[in-house]
C-alpha cells in the first residue's frame, strides 16, 4: 500500500461499449426497511437515508409497512398519468426532431418522481419543480394544449414566448415558474414554507432537483434554512444518475448517499425506490404528514435513472452504454405499476394498449390545436411588443422608447 | 438616517402584516448598525428573522415568501456580501415576473449598507450600485439623509417590483463633507435631519435638485452629495447639485434639464470609476444635451483599485478631487 495523498476522480462503472454495471448501487429487499412514526427524531431513523423504502417485490406484489392501500382507482389514475406523461414527452420529442420546436427535454424512466408525489400531495401544497417534472402537470390538469403552445412559443403561450420550451409554470395550479438556473427553486420553496409557517397556513412546499445540481450551493442554502426554522417542505434529489455526461459521482455520490446529506443537516433523510410509485406516494405521503405536523422538513432521495438523453440536444451513447437503461436493476416505473395491477387482477395488457393508444390520440388532437395559434414557423405570431411588459410591474419611460425605437426598426 | 430607516420598517410593519424582516443579527440584536433595534421585541421573531451567514439564502428565501404574499424586507449586512446573492438576485429576483409573465413576483426589498471611509478596508466600504444597474428589472435606490432615507424606503417596501436599497453608511450618523479631521457632525443640525414621526413616501424615480445653481451641474448621490457642496463652496462656484436618489428608474429630464441650463457637468460617485454609473450617466446626458455643453462631461469616482484599509482618504473622492474636476470643467471652453 502506497502510503501517501492522492487525487481520486469518480468514475462511472461502464462506458459506451461496455456492459452495464449497477454492482454499486445498494438496495433492500421491497418491505424490508421499516417505517417509522411521522414524528420520529432524525437521530432515530438514520437508516431511512442508506437503505432503501420499496414496496412492490419482483413478484409485482405490494409488501411492508410502506404500502400506502391505495384504492384500484387511485392506482390506475396514477398509471394514466405516468403514460400520458410518457407519450406526451415521445410525441414532442419527435416535434422537436421533425424541427417543429426547438427543444425538448424527457422525463423517461423518471415518471413516478412527479406522478406519485403530485398525487400524494394535497391541491393547495406549492410545488418548486426542476425541468423534469412534467408529471406534476398531468396530475394537476393543465390541459395539455397549454403546455405545446409554451413548447411552441405561439400566441397562447404562457410563457409570452421569453422562456425556453420546458419551462412552464402555473400560480392557478401552484406550480413555481421553472428557471433555468439550476437549484435556485430549492431554497425559494424553503422561504415559501417559512411564509406559510409564519401566516398559519398548512399548506407545505415541496421542491425538486437533480442529484447533479445538489452541488450547487442553493442546494445547501435550502438545507440549512429548512434545518434551521424547520420549515414545513419537503426536498426531493432527484438522483438519476447521470447530470448530461457526469456519472453522479461526480455530485457526491459516491462516498455517502444523496439522502444522507438530511441527518447531516438536522432533517429526516429517506431513500426510496423512485421507480416504484407505491413507495415514492408512501415516502411523500409520510414527509408531507411530518411537514404539515410541525414536525420538520424531510429529503427524500429518489433512486431512478434518466431512461432518455438529457434534452434533444444531448447524445447519451456518447458517454454511456447504449443498453444502460435496460439493465437498471430498479426497471421501469411504468411497467411495474403496470404489472402490480395486472397481479391484482385490476388490468390487462390489452386495457394497456387500448389506453395507451386513446391518450396517444389526446396527445395528436392537442397538437392539432396548439398548432392553431402558431408555431415558430407559420401562423399567428406573438407580438414582439410584449417583450418589454413584466420587466417591471409598470413599463418605465426608457422602455417605452426602446419598444418605439424596435417597433420603428420593423417597419 | 438609521433611526429614519428603523421608523420606516416599523411603520410598514404595523400597517401591513405581510411586511417581515430578515438578517444577519438584525432580530435581538437589532443589527450591526442597530437600523433594526427593537422591531423583533415589537414584532415578535415570526416577522423579524435573524438568520444563519448565508446571504444567497436569505434572499431566496425572501423570494419565496414574496412569492407566498408577504413583504420581505432583507439586510444583507455589508454591501461588500451581497455577492454571493447575486444569482439569485440577478437570475431569479429580477426575472420572476418576466419569465412567468406576470404570473409570479416577489415584492422584495434588499437594504444594504454601502461606501467607505469608515475604516472598513476592501470588504467593508464597497459601492457596487452598478452592479444592479445593469440588470433588467430591479429598482436601485441609494439615500443620502434621513428624510429620503424614510420616505424612499417605505416606497421601496410598498413596491411590487423588487428593490436593492443601497444605504451610504458613513453618512448614517451624519452628513460628511469629504473631511475625516473635521468633528462630526450630527443630522440633527441638517435640514434633511429633520424626520415626520409618522407614514409619508419620496417617490422612487425622482431625482431631487439639492442646491440649485448656474455655472455647472454635479450629479451625484449617497455620501458624496455633501462632499461635492462642500468642494464647490470651497472653490466659489454657483453648482446645481443633483441628488440622483434613484438609479432605476432614472431620472434622467431632471439632469438634463439642469445640464442643458448650465452647459457644464460633473458626475460624482464613491465607487469606481470604469464602468461605474457616471458612465451611464456621462452618455445618457451626452446625448440629450450634446449641443449645450461648454465642456466635456468629467466623471469622479474611487480608483480603479480595491478599498484599500490604509490609505481610504487617498481612494476617497474628496473635495480636491471633486474641486478639481469643477475647475477643469469651468476652464473648458
Amino acid at each position: 500500500m502506497p502510503r501517501r495523498s492522492r487525487l481520486h476522480t469518480p468514475k462511472p462503472h461502464s462506458r459506451p461499449g461496455e456492459k452495464p454495471d449497477f454492482s454499486y448501487l445498494e438496495t433492500s429487499p421491497a418491505g424490508a426497511v421499516p417505517r417509522p412514526d411521522v414524528n420520529a427524531r432524525v437521530r432515530d431513523i438514520g437508516n431511512l437515508a442508506t437503505d432503501l423504502v420499496r414496496v412492490l417485490d419482483d413478484e409485482h406484489r405490494a409488501v411492508g409497512p410502506w404500502h400506502p392501500h391505495l384504492d384500484v382507482a387511485e392506482l390506475q389514475i396514477g398509471l394514466k398519468h405516468m403514460l400520458l406523461t410518457r407519450v406526451f414527452d415521445d410525441r414532442m420529442q419527435r416535434t422537436q426532431r421533425q424541427g417543429k420546436i426547438t427543444f425538448y427535454m424527457r422525463s423517461l424512466g423518471e415518471e413516478a418522481v412527479s406522478v406519485a408525489q403530485a398525487m400524494a400531495l394535497r391541491p393547495g401544497d406549492m410545488l418548486f419543480p426542476s425541468y423534469r417534472n412534467q408529471g406534476l402537470y398531468m396530475v394537476r390538469g393543465r390541459p395539455l394544449v397549454d403546455l405545446m403552445c409554451q413548447l411552441l412559443s405561439n400566441t397562447s403561450d404562457m410563457c409570452k414566448g421569453r422562456q425556453l420550451p420546458v419551462m412552464y409554470h402555473w400560480a392557478a395550479g401552484r406550480i413555481f415558474s421553472i428557471s433555468g438556473n439550476l437549484a435556485t427553486q430549492f431554497p425559494q420553496a424553503v422561504g415559501w414554507a417559512m411564509a406559510a409557517a409564519i401566516k398559519g397556513e398548512d399548506d407545505i412546499a415541496v421542491s425538486w432537483l437533480g442529484e447533479g445540481s445538489s452541488a450547487e450551493a442553493d442546494f445547501h442554502y435550502a438545507m440549512l434554512f429548512a434545518a434551521v426554522y424547520q420549515a414545513p417542505v419537503i426536498l426531493n434529489v432527484v438522483n438519476n444518475q447521470w447530470a448530461i455526461s457526469t456519472f453522479q459521482g461526480f455530485a457526491g455520490g459516491e462516498q455517502r448517499s444523496f439522502a444522507a446529506r438530511g441527518p447531516g443537516y438536522g432533517i429526516a433523510g429517506i431513500r426510496v425506490d423512485g421507480n416504484d410509485f407505491l413507495a415514492v406516494y408512501a415516502v411523500t405521503q409520510w414527509a408531507a404528514e411530518r411537514a404539515r405536523r410541525g414536525a420538520g422538513p424531510t429529503l427524500i432521495e429518489h433512486v431512478t435513472y434518466r431512461g432518455a438523453a438529457h434534452s434533444t440536444s444531448d447524445d447519451p451513447a456518447r458517454y454511456r452504454p447504449k443498453d444502460d437503461y435496460e439493465k437498471w436493476p430498479l426497471g421501469d416505473p411504468v411497467e411495474r405499476l403496470k404489472k402490480h395491477l395486472i397481479a391484482l387482477g385490476e388490468w390487462s395488457e390489452e386495457r394497456h394498449a387500448a389506453l395507451t393508444a386513446e391518450l396517444d390520440a389526446q396527445v395528436v388532437a392537442a397538437w392539432k390545436e396548439a398548432v392553431t395559434h402558431g408555431t415558430l414557423g407559420e401562423g399567428p405570431r406573438l407580438n414582439p411588443d410584449t417583450m418589454f411588459e413584466d420587466i417591471f410591474k409598470d413599463v418605465p419611460p426608457r422602455l417605452v422608447r426602446q419598444r418605439e425605437q424596435m417597433c420603428s426598426e420593423q417597419t | 438616517m438609521i433611526q429614519a430607516l428603523n421608523s420606516a420598517m416599523d411603520i410598514m410593519m404595523t400597517r401591513d402584516p405581510n411586511v417581515v424582516v430578515l438578517g444577519e443579527d438584525v432580530g435581538y440584536f437589532g443589527g450591526v448598525f442597530r437600523v433594526t433595534d427593537g422591531l423583533q421585541r415589537k414584532y415578535g421573531e415570526h416577522r423579524v428573522l435573524d438568520t444563519p451567514i448565508a446571504e444567497g439564502a436569505i434572499v431566496a428565501a425572501a423570494i419565496g415568501m414574496g412569492v407566498n404574499g408577504l413583504r420581505p424586507v432583507a439586510e444583507i449586512q455589508f454591501a461588500d456580501y451581497i455577492y454571493p446573492a447575486c444569482d439569485q438576485i440577478f437570475s431569479e429576483l429580477a426575472r420572476l415576473r418576466y419569465r412567468s409573465a406576470g404570473e409570479f413576483w416577489a415584492p422584495v426589498t434588499i437594504r444594504t449598507p454601502c461606501g467607505g471611509g469608515i475604516r472598513g478596508g476592501q470588504t467593508h466600504s464597497q459601492s457596487p450600485e452598478a452592479i444592479f444597474t445593469h440588470v433588467c428589472g430591479i429598482k436601485v435606490v441609494m439615500p443620502s439623509n434621513p428624510y429620503d432615507a424614510k420616505g424612499l424606503l417605505i416606497a421601496a417596501i410598498e413596491d411590487d417590483d423588487p428593490v436593492v436599497f443601497l444605504e451610504p453608511k458613513r453618512v448614517y450618523n451624519g452628513p460628511f463633507d469629504g473631511n475625516p479631521n473635521k468633528a462630526a457632525v450630527s443630522w440633527s443640525e441638517h435640514a434633511r435631519g429633520e424626520v415626520p414621526d409618522g407614514y409619508y413616501t419620496v417617490p422612487i424615480g425622482k431625482a431631487d435638485i439639492v442646491r440649485a445653481g448656474s455655472q455647472v451641474t454635479i450629479v451625484t448621490y449617497g455620501t458624496m452629495v455633501y462632499v461635492c457642496q462642500a468642494a464647490a463652496e470651497s472653490i466659489g462656484l454657483d453648482a446645481e447639485i443633483i441628488d440622483v436618489r434613484s438609479m432605476v428608474p432614472l431620472d434622467i429630464d431632471t439632469i438634463t434639464a439642469s445640464v442643458s441650463k448650465t452647459g457644464r457637468c460633473v458626475i460624482a460617485h464613491e465607487a469606481t470609476l470604469f464602468s461605474g454609473f457616471g458612465a451611464e450617466l456621462s452618455a445618457s446626458i451626452q446625448e440629450a444635451c450634446f449641443w449645450k455643453l461648454e465642456a466635456p462631461i468629467l466623471r469622479v469616482a474611487g480608483w480603479d483599485t480595491p478599498y484599500p484599509h490604509a490609505f481610504e482618504w487617498e481612494y476617497f473622492p474628496g473635495q480636491a478631487r471633486v474641486a478639481g474636476a469643477l475647475k477643469t470643467v469651468m476652464e473648458s471652453r
